[in-house]
């Protein structure tokens, strides 16, 4: 009754294949922007903003990347974390070298040094496929991470192997650093968030999109059909290496404000992954869906038996996490191994014919 | 010049000079080769009957050597503790078929593979809270496992090895030929290796493909604790042990997906390589290239020959 | 009229696909809607706790779970025991009862600045990270979010520069105290440094900020006294599988090892050095490789292994056997077994518990307040001062070197001394050894000097000095 096409007519082909061509969704998504810019910080506790959100936004952004890797193009890759490390230190040597450049910029730019990484990570996918692709980016992700460790010039020649985020600030305002507040570091990352996702849309949308929905399908197919395997897939590595490498240096800049070597582990393209999988392959909203789910279950966990009123170890809780992370993946998997973002599509689908059941 | 005699001469030079450390470090690598293909045997067990990629075959070897050391130091004399605890293997294969393996038959092998990470998530948090974090001690004594070792004085130094390294090379072997008889000789192992074809033809043939499932991941627990009472009896049983099963990964690269012999060769290569590229080459660049150099490896291997060593030659079909 | 979620016996319905019928996909999307949103209700009750106004607030980062529980866990314990055994013995400190609660960071630096990021609302009075890594990422936010961080015996050596950083404490030694008293043993060991020239010393270390740390003294060392240094590394993956590294120690052939490792590694790096026979009593790790826990795999194979220490071992204390009568036997603490208590690890945390307690009653003392704000604390543990008259008082005897703190000394760089593995337990075999201070103070000097000089807006010291009470 609510979300209805009806009285909706398009008069163009342009209208027609809008993004979004029902008018109830325009409605909602400039009512979910004016929310995230103009509520959140006002409602929102300084918790919230900072250990809640803004860790969502980076890791949906780092989720996206992963997706058009293994969701749209079919590559499985495990070196995400690698990925976003090398973002994260780009960015580190690049305002250390200019430091009067915006960090936004600098930002985006370390973007494009992941990007180049991630397409000379990405040559063996000419030959391997599948699981030994997995392997391939195996071997991207441990031989980063000792870089990390080993290439002092990457931290300054810090004894201790870490990276102390600078101070930097934009008309004035601190942006970076211990003093900039969590308000500003949200809106800089949602409109960093936002922005990308609006091109990452487009670009599955587009040609290249298209390219790489064939070759997941069937490569060979696809190779019959004209469409260059081989550049197809560095495009797509280089655009995932790309918003991991943003995705990285938000996390260090603008969350953690400082990182070590261990930072970018294994665990963290593990973590990447389950996001991807559980909001859903080849999906841009499941990707936030699956970092709301797998950042805000902690949380969720560790305030329950406060909000309850049992006692409980912090140990414990930790233990009972993992085993709840654990079975809501294989739950969500037996029942919708397509993910959150199918959920969501089909909630809509109802939602279209509702009140009728269809 | 430098650089090409640092990296080409030096190395050998090394070996020639003290030959007694080239042997130990062959040991050593033929040691870690023989765990890690323990841990492949695992895998290959269960990608071969069931198509599934089971990542979480790192936790199992910890889950059952916890098992054993947990059940000892509840009172349980050694080797009815293992009887146990090869009965919760059994349970646990049986928990795997029925909650994961079942709901989810015809997915493709990525979500099946994401199930399993599930399954870590959920072994790690529940070995936690069983057991608790500390690390504790293999039982090997009461298990009858030697310990000690055996030196030789041989090429004018000391090769020194250690008795349980033996035992587990022994052991390894005698599983890898006891599961090829298997395969071949019996009736379950040829059900095993008509569901690994084509689980409709085995359907259709009348094969219980929920029986079969629980006999392999059974398999793979046996495998599992073996692997486990071996890695721990090296250092001790805790959860950093499945960070080594990564390294498992290459070998079934090298060795092919589906090949218990290639487990075994694989398991060798890699880790005789690895040992000798640390010991020889990784002072060059720093040390603890260990930590990648496997992969390396393996990649290099794929662009030759992307199916390994044993593992049958894909053929795709549009 | 159908539900919302459509009608489950409508045969005409659109295929949704996968497996199982409309019915249980039905229930199933039900019970996930019904799930995901008693989530988010539960979510957005979650406010900032109530904390009660009469007490004060202690989080422990403490890690029990993952590869470094093993030395994680007895810590965890020493402390908790001991705070506890503050507020049932005597009802906390100065009459306020003390609220302690532990986070779970799994030695992992990200969940560790996770976990402070979690208990910052709730006031606390004073931060343990417990990890060298996680106290780098933490010391800039100190001063601006007004928590002192306490770093016992870890984290940044230069942090005991007190002018340069107001806010962290690392009390009783640096690591480069540390090192500089490892020295000390083995010269006099071997009757001497000079001794040293041309000789091959190893040093197998942590691949981390923990274990990086006292390199750049080493190097000082290796070219004041002529030795030759060679590296060891062990990466995190690799804490388990040594026998790479311990092949180059038999290859290489040092003098001496000196060892700075934490969790998995220490227990896996005494198997491979009693393995190639190396000489356990040449073998000499800082304090953290010295509990039990890292020794007893090897057993008597471990004889003469040596290890730094700074505070007593064993349970033969009076406030130790009030810790057994207060929480163990009461059943509040987590200990595994009645013999922990009294370990090495474990009187390390009671160490660290028992400097929180005097910081407190320093700031009870000083501002007059009972419950006490992070501000209060800073203070209390800047004046710190714990003679051997105090330590009986607590009921620890000769726990530890008496320590004294400063405004511009934040650390104290006491003695420890250094106990030896006989095969089952630990034995002192030397008196308190103070560190070579000489040596060490223009080193802290340079590095506080480089860590402030490369960020221009590090805060100047603005906090006054209070005179010792």
């Amino acid at each position: 009754m609510l979300y209805r096409e009806t009285g909706q007519f398009k008069t163009s082909y342009a209208a027609d294949a809008a993004v979004f061509p029902i008018l109830q969704d325009r409605i909602g998504i400039a009512a979910i922007l004016a929310f995230a810019f103009l509520a959140v910080p006002l409602i929102f506790s300084e918790f919230w903003i900072s250990a809640v959100l803004i860790p969502i936004l980076v890791f949906s952004l780092a989720a996206i990347g992963l997706n058009l890797l293994t969701g749209y193009a079919g590559q499985i890759s495990l070196g995400t974390g690698g990925f976003m490390g090398v973002g994260a230190y780009a960015c580190y040597k690049l305002t250390t070298i200019f430091p009067e450049v915006n960090i936004i910029v600098l930002i985006v730019v370390s973007g494009l040094a992941a990007a180049a990484l991630g397409t000379l990570f990405g040559l063996p996918s000419l030959r391997i496929k599948g699981f030994y692709l997995a392997v391939a980016t195996l071997a991207a992700q441990f031989f980063l991470s000792w870089c990390f460790v080993r290439v002092a010039w990457l931290y300054n020649y810090n004894v201790s192997g870490a990276i102390e985020v600078p101070t930097r600030t934009m008309l004035g305002i601190p942006v970076t650093g211990p003093n900039a507040t969590s308000v500003t570091r949200y809106l800089i990352v949602l409109s960093l968030v936002v922005a990308m996702t609006w091109v990452a849309s487009n670009l599955i949308r587009g040609r290249i999109g298209r390219m790489w929905m064939a070759v997941r399908d069937m490569d060979i197919a696809a190779e019959l059909i004209g469409i260059r395997l081989f550049r197809t897939k560095l495009i797509a590595f280089a655009a995932s290496s790309f918003y991991c490498g943003v995705a990285g240096a938000m996390m260090v800049f603008l969350w953690f404000g400082a990182a070590e070597a261990d930072s970018f582990n294994i665990d963290l393209s593990f973590r990447v992954l389950f996001m991807v999988i559980i909001g859903g392959l080849g999906s841009l909203v499941g990707s936030f869906f699956g970092a709301a789910l797998i950042l805000g279950l902690p949380i969720v966990l560790r305030s329950l038996p406060d909000a309850l009123g049992v006692p409980i170890r912090a140990a414990t809780a930790e233990h009972v996490q993992f085993m709840i992370v654990g079975a809501l993946i294989i739950f969500f998997l037996a029942v919708e191994p397509s993910g959150l973002a199918r959920l969501w599509q089909i909630g809509k689908q109802k939602l279209r014919v509702w009140p009728f059941p269809y | 010049m430098d650089l090409l005699y640092k990296i080409f001469l030096d190395p050998f030079v090394q070996m020639g000079t003290a030959p007694d450390l080239l042997v130990q470090t062959l040991w050593e690598g033929l040691v870690g080769g023989v765990l890690y293909a323990l841990i492949a045997l695992g895998y290959v067990l269960i990608y071969k009957a069931s198509g599934v990629f089971n990542f979480a075959q790192g936790i199992m070897v910890v889950f059952a050597a916890l098992t054993l050391v947990g059940l000892h130091e509840l009172g349980v004399p050694a080797f009815a503790a293992l009887v146990v605890t090869l009965g919760v293997m059994f349970l646990l294969a049986i928990a795997v078929e029925r909650i994961i393996l079942r709901p989810l038959v015809n997915q493709p092998e990525i979500i099946l593979f994401m199930a399993t990470f599930g399954l870590t998530s959920f072994l790690i948090g529940f070995g936690e809270f069983v057991f608790g974090g500390e690390p504790k001690i293999m039982i090997t004594d009461e298990l009858h496992l030697p310990g000690g070792a055996i030196d030789f004085q041989v090429l004018g130094g000391l090769v020194s090895l250690q008795k349980i390294d033996i035992a587990a090379a022994v052991i390894a072997s005698m599983m890898v030929a006891g599961l090829a008889a298997f395969f071949q000789n019996t009736r379950i192992g040829r059900a095993l290796r008509a569901v690994a074809d084509s689980h409709k033809a085995a359907l259709s043939v009348g094969i219980s493909l929920e029986q079969i499932w629980v006999a392999v991941w059974f398999a793979a627990g046996i495998v599992a604790l073996a692997t486990g009472i071996m890695w721990g009896a090296r250092s001790n049983v805790s959860f950093a042990l499945e960070i080594v099963a990564l390294k498992a990964l290459p070998v079934l690269v090298l060795g092919g997906f589906t090949s218990v012999p290639g487990a075994i060769v694989g398991g060798v290569v890699i880790g005789v390589s690895e040992k000798l590229g640390e010991f020889y080459w990784g002072p060059l660049l720093g040390g603890g290239i260990e930590s990648w150099l496997a992969y390396v490896i393996a990649l290099v291997f794929l662009l030759f020959r992307p199916q390994g060593l044993f593992g049958e030659k894909i053929i795709e079909r549009v | 009229m159908g539900n919302i979620l459509g009608n489950e016996t409508s045969v005409g319905a659109v295929q949704r696909g996968g497996p199982g019928g409309n019915n249980s996909k039905e229930n199933a999307m039900r019970v996930t809607h019904i799930i995901l949103g008693l989530a988010f209700a539960m979510a957005s009750a979650v406010a900032a706790p109530a904390q009660a106004q009469d007490s004060i607030y202690i989080p422990l980062l403490t890690y029990r779970t993952g590869p470094f529980a093993g030395s994680g866990i007895p810590i965890a314990n020493g402390m908790h025991d001991y705070l506890t055994m503050l507020n049932e013995r005597d009802g906390g400190i100065g009459g306020v009862k003390l609220s302690v609660e532990e986070c779970e960071t799994g030695y992992d630096t990200k969940k560790g600045v996770e976990c402070y990021e979690a208990v910052k609302g709730k006031k606390p009075v004073i931060m343990n990270p417990w990890s060298t890594g996680t106290t780098l990422q933490l010391i800039p936010k100190a001063s601006v979010d007004k928590i002192p961080i306490l770093s016992m015996a870890y984290g940044l050596s230069a942090s005991a520069l007190g002018n340069d950083f107001p806010w962290i404490f690392n009390p009783p030694a640096t690591y480069w105290d540390g090192l500089s008293m490892i020295f000390k043993y083995i010269s006099s060991k071997e009757g001497g440094l000079e001794r040293l020239k041309g000789k091959t010393i190893g040093f197998i270390f942590f691949e981390g900020g923990y274990g990086r740390e006292p390199i750049p003294l080493l190097e000082q060392f290796a070219k004041d006294y002529g030795f030759d240094v060679k590296m060891y590394p062990v990466t995190v993956q690799e804490m388990q599988t040594q026998s790479a590294q311990w092949l180059g120690v038999r290859r290489d052939r040092p003098a001496w090892m000196i060892m700075w490792g934490w969790g998995a590694m220490n227990p896996t790096a005494i198997k491979e050095a009693a393995k190639i026979n190396y000489p356990m009593d040449h073998l000499v790790s800082v304090w953290w490789g010295g509990s039990e826990d890292d020794a007893r795999p090897t057993g008597l194979g471990a004889k003469g292994y040596v290890a730094l220490n700074f505070s007593a071992v064993g349970a033969n204390f009076a406030a130790i056997r009030d810790i057994q009568k207060y929480v163990v036997d009461k059943g509040e603490s987590q200990v595994a077994a009645k013999d922990k208590v009294g370990e090495s690890h474990y009187n390390k945390g009671v160490y660290n518990s028992v400097l929180i307690a005097e910081a407190i009653r320093n700031a009870q003392k000083l501002t007059g307040r009972k419950v006490v704000s992070g501000e209060d604390v800073r203070r209390g543990l800047e004046t710190l001062d714990i003679n051997a008259a105090r330590w009986s008082e607590l009921g620890l005897p000769e726990f530890g070197a008496p320590l004294k703190v400063s405004c511009t000394d934040h650390n104290g760089h006491q003695a420890t001394y250094l106990q030896q593995w006989d095969g089952r337990k630990w034995m002192k075999v030397s008196d308190w050894v103070a560190p070579m201070t000489d040596r060490v103070q223009p080193l802290l000097d340079a590095a506080a000097n480089d860590y402030v000089s490369k960020d221009p807006a590090w805060p100047k010291r603005t906090e006054p000095c209070d005179k010792t009470s």
